[in-house]
């Protein structure tokens, strides 16, 4: 007993300040990319290199139509090798959770050179807006949750490496109980689900069936790419995709996988959903709140 | 090696039609015909061999037939013995060896699921891989496409046994468990407290992985090969590596296996101090995993220095490694060992302090040395109950054989060793680390990308820090791979559960689990 006190004592503090103070990144720590669309000559290069199809491209009529799907990506950086020009760039961005799926895609569309590049650019869709998600989820929980949120955890298909950074939430350093945020045995206890994909075929009843035992006002927080989109796995014969293709998704999380910071943003997020969406206590017995047109 | 080619030829003059050696340490064996029975009883009896795999490969559309591989590992040799069986397509069947070998158990019914290919006196034959609501559809035959939407599953996903007796009965748990972790179903049949017999159904998590890697370029087959199960994924990224630039005969440079060497070891070191963490937490030592889960994040915090990811992902690459190490990252390495050695010495003695926790642990969950041999259990799970091996001695790669280390072998085989061995693993894979450090080599980091030739076939095994990791490939055209077979270890360990927990109050059944710690998706892939 004295042994674990003076350990304790010793060790003092050891959680981080997330989300008020930056967390400390290694320098070579690999966010997301980040795309000059205005500098961009080829597309091609990184749309090959690419493991999960985050870059797709679509030649038609002269047009070369550039996506960027970042509920696909997983921040290997071979996007930013395969380019000459330095076009694309790895960021150390990671706090990139969205309301709405829309919000992750970016598009651009170029006039296409008869050798396949492409310079001019005629029209480019703005990307993911990070989310402040600061002060407003004290409040959030406090006047909704009774000072607490519950969060039920489904692993949908994963290959377990979200579920790892989602594990780290609970330690001492990402501490998120600090936030009143707990995680519950049961989906009957829970007023989040936060899953993890890609949603196999031999899942999917199970996530329905736990979608339907959590009692409303619920949100549902999508993690990783797979979770988002099926990711590397995509949809074929034993996987379906990622989980709004089963339940309504209310924030998504992108990574692979996303690190404890960019889950506690995501889930934190999903939270000032919950209040920006309630008028009374009443009408959010009426939810899901489906962001998806 | 000659004499075991020309000792086989005697032996089986009907049976063994070529010896060939495409890959330096594997002899593969072709047989005329599917019955394996005799040669392999041959090569347990005299030569002490055990079964690592059997698996199968669909070649009807390119050769007219099937084969069955069975992997064997001789103790002291360090090539293994492959035997290649051709299975025609008008006769799709092969004789079990399950009920002398329960190691195959699952792997023979894996094959009969997805190849449909009947092991023919199998003592279990129900499905495994394939839910009972599946279709009779055979995913890994060519002839069926990665894209095939399946129609509405109808009926039960699983048929159990019942068991019957006065107060016996069942209590089903999962898929969605309570803790964090994977999806996979338990049916456990109770007298009381006391487990009398536990049913498993995995495969929950089965995406398809197998077949995606077929036709996938192999620059994109990496980060496939990454995300069989995620804590392992720098095992499986340079086990995939390892079977392809064996295939291809692609020379690794001398730095870049140091360097993976070093990032395997750290994954074995951040993985084992979370188990440690998580088995005291299981008996409500919290303060424990509290300590365990600071430390891991230094181990995550260096491998984030190390790879630009906390879990060693985009790293690994076909030929090397993706990124080099400048000196400032090689003194972090050094810098950080230090600590983590010191507080992880403070958490085992935390640990060990508490009475109440060696009581939880001892006798809790145990595996006999006997037992575990005869179902062919791998890794951490094997070396607690007896079983003394370990890829990284017994069939070095990257930089192992040029280091030395202890491996750790207890016989007791209950939780509190299952968790002996990975205090013990921890401790030599920070000397390893430091080792590989100090004689990490200049030069480049990675060999010239060049295309890689069609049909060549290679295995290549790593031990992970969950046991023994096999990756099985053949390439194909166009720089893509043709077929990968891939064997997690769990696949191996999950019928020990089953041993381990008879007898158990259920009560203990998650610190049971948590001491074998398997991975579903890296069983169900």
């Amino acid at each position: 007993m004295f042994k674990i006190l003076h350990k304790s004592f010793n060790v003092g503090t050891a959680t981080a300040d997330y989300p008020s103070i930056a967390p400390r990144l290694a320098e070579q720590f690999r966010g997301c990319p980040e795309f000059d669309f205005e500098a961009w000559s080829d597309a091609r290069p990184a749309s090959e290199a690419c493991p999960t199809g985050t870059i797709a491209l679509r030649d038609s009529n002269g047009i070369r139509q550039v996506t960027v799907d970042y509920g696909r990506c997983i921040f290997c950086g071979e996007c930013e090798s395969a380019t000459a020009d330095g076009a694309v760039r790895m960021t150390r961005s990671f706090e990139l959770a969205a309301t709405d799926r829309r919000d992750l895609i970016l598009k651009a569309e170029y006039a296409l050179h008869p050798n396949g590049t492409h310079a001019t650019l005629k029209a480019s869709a703005s990307g993911p807006v990070a989310e402040e998600p600061g002060k407003r989820i004290a409040e959030a929980i406090r006047n909704l949750l009774g000072r607490s949120l519950a969060i039920r955890e489904v692993d949908a298909g994963s290959c377990n490496g979200c579920e790892q950074e989602i594990v780290a939430l609970n330690n001492p350093i990402h501490d998120i109980e600090r936030f009143g945020i707990h995680f519950v045995a049961s989906p009957r206890h829970a007023d989040m689900l936060l899953v993890t994909g890609p949603v196999t075929r031999n899942m999917e009843l199970a996530l329905r069936k736990t979608y339907a035992a959590t009692p409303d006002p619920k949100v549902v927080v999508a993690v990783g790419a797979c979770g988002i989109s099926g990711g590397i796995f995509g949809a074929n014969y034993a996987s379906l995709g990622g989980v709004d293709t089963v339940i309504p998704v209310d924030v998504y999380i992108p990574g692979c996988p996303p690190r404890p910071e960019a889950l506690l943003h995501g889930i934190l997020l999903a939270l000032g959903q919950l209040r920006q969406s309630s008028g009374s206590l009443s009408k959010l017995g009426n939810l899901p709140l489906i962001n998806k047109t | 090696m000659t004499t075991f080619f020309d000792e086989l030829h005697d032996r089986f003059p009907d049976l063994v039609r070529s010896v060939d050696e495409p890959v330096s340490d594997q002899v593969v064996v072709l047989l005329n015909g599917p019955d394996v029975g005799e040669i392999t009883q041959y090569f347990i009896a005299e030569h002490q061999a055990r079964i690592v795999s059997v698996f199968a490969e669909d070649r009807v559309s390119a050769e007219g037939v099937f084969y069955n591989y069975y992997v064997f590992d001789r103790p002291g040799e360090p090539s293994w013995v492959i035997l290649k069986v051709p299975i025609p397509e008008r006769n799709p069947s092969f004789p079990s060896l399950a009920a002398e070998l329960p190691a195959v158990n699952w792997q023979e019914r894996e094959i009969q699921d997805w190849f449909g290919l009947e092991a023919v006196g199998h003592p279990n034959p129900r499905r495994v891989a394939l839910h009972d609501n599946w279709p009779d559809v055979h995913p890994l035959r060519k002839d069926f496409p990665l894209e095939t939407a399946l129609p509405a599953f109808e009926g039960e996903q699983h048929v159990y046994r019942p068991t019957y007796g006065e107060g016996v009965f069942q209590i089903p748990v999962g898929p969605v468990h309570a803790g964090i972790i994977e999806p996979g179903h338990f049916n456990f049949a109770v007298a009381g407290e006391p487990i009398l017999y536990l049913q498993l159904r995995m495969f929950y998590t089965h995406k398809g992985t197998e077949k995606l890697f077929e036709n996938l370029p192999i620059h994109r087959a990496v980060f496939l090969a990454e995300s069989i199960s995620g804590d392992s994924a720098f095992s499986h990224g340079a086990a995939f590596c390892q079977a392809v630039e064996r295939a291809a005969e692609i020379e690794v440079p001398q730095r870049a296996r140091f360097m993976r060497t070093v990032l395997l070891e750290l994954e074995r070191i951040a993985n084992h101090i979370a188990d440690v963490g998580a088995i005291s937490t299981d008996v409500g030592f919290a303060i424990a995993n509290a300590h365990a889960g600071r430390v891991r994040e230094l181990v995550l915090g260096l491998g984030e220095t190390l790879t630009g990811s906390r879990v060693l992902r985009g790293m690994v690459a076909i030929g090397g490694v993706r990124r080099d190490w400048n000196t400032g990252q090689v003194v972090a390495i050094e810098k950080m060992l230090w600590v983590v050695e010191r507080e992880f010495r403070d958490l085992v003695a935390i640990i060990q302090s508490s009475d109440s926790t060696r009581d939880r642990l001892e006798h809790t969950g145990i595996l006999r040395p006997d037992k575990a041999l005869t179902l062919g259990i791998v890794g951490v799970a094997g070396r607690a109950s007896g079983i003394d091996r370990d890829i990284r001695r017994d069939h070095p790669y990257e930089a192992y054989g040029q280091l030395s280390f202890k491996v750790p072998v207890y016989q007791e085989g209950d939780v509190r060793h299952r968790m002996l061995v990975r205090i013990d693993e921890v401790t030599e894979s920070l000397q390893l680390i430091r080792a590989a450090v100090a004689l990490l080599p200049e030069g480049p980091h990675r060999a010239p990308i060049q295309p890689i030739p069609p049909d060549c076939c290679a295995l290549s095994a790593v031990e992970g820090w969950r046991g023994e990791i096999l990756h099985w490939v053949r390439t194909g055209e166009g720089n893509r791979i043709e077929r990968c077979k891939i064997k997690d270890p769990s696949i191996n360990n999950w019928p020990a559960i089953v041993e381990a927990v008879e007898g158990n109050i259920i009560a203990d059944f998650p610190v049971i689990n948590k001491s074998f710690n398997m991975s579903y998706s890296g069983t169900d892939r």
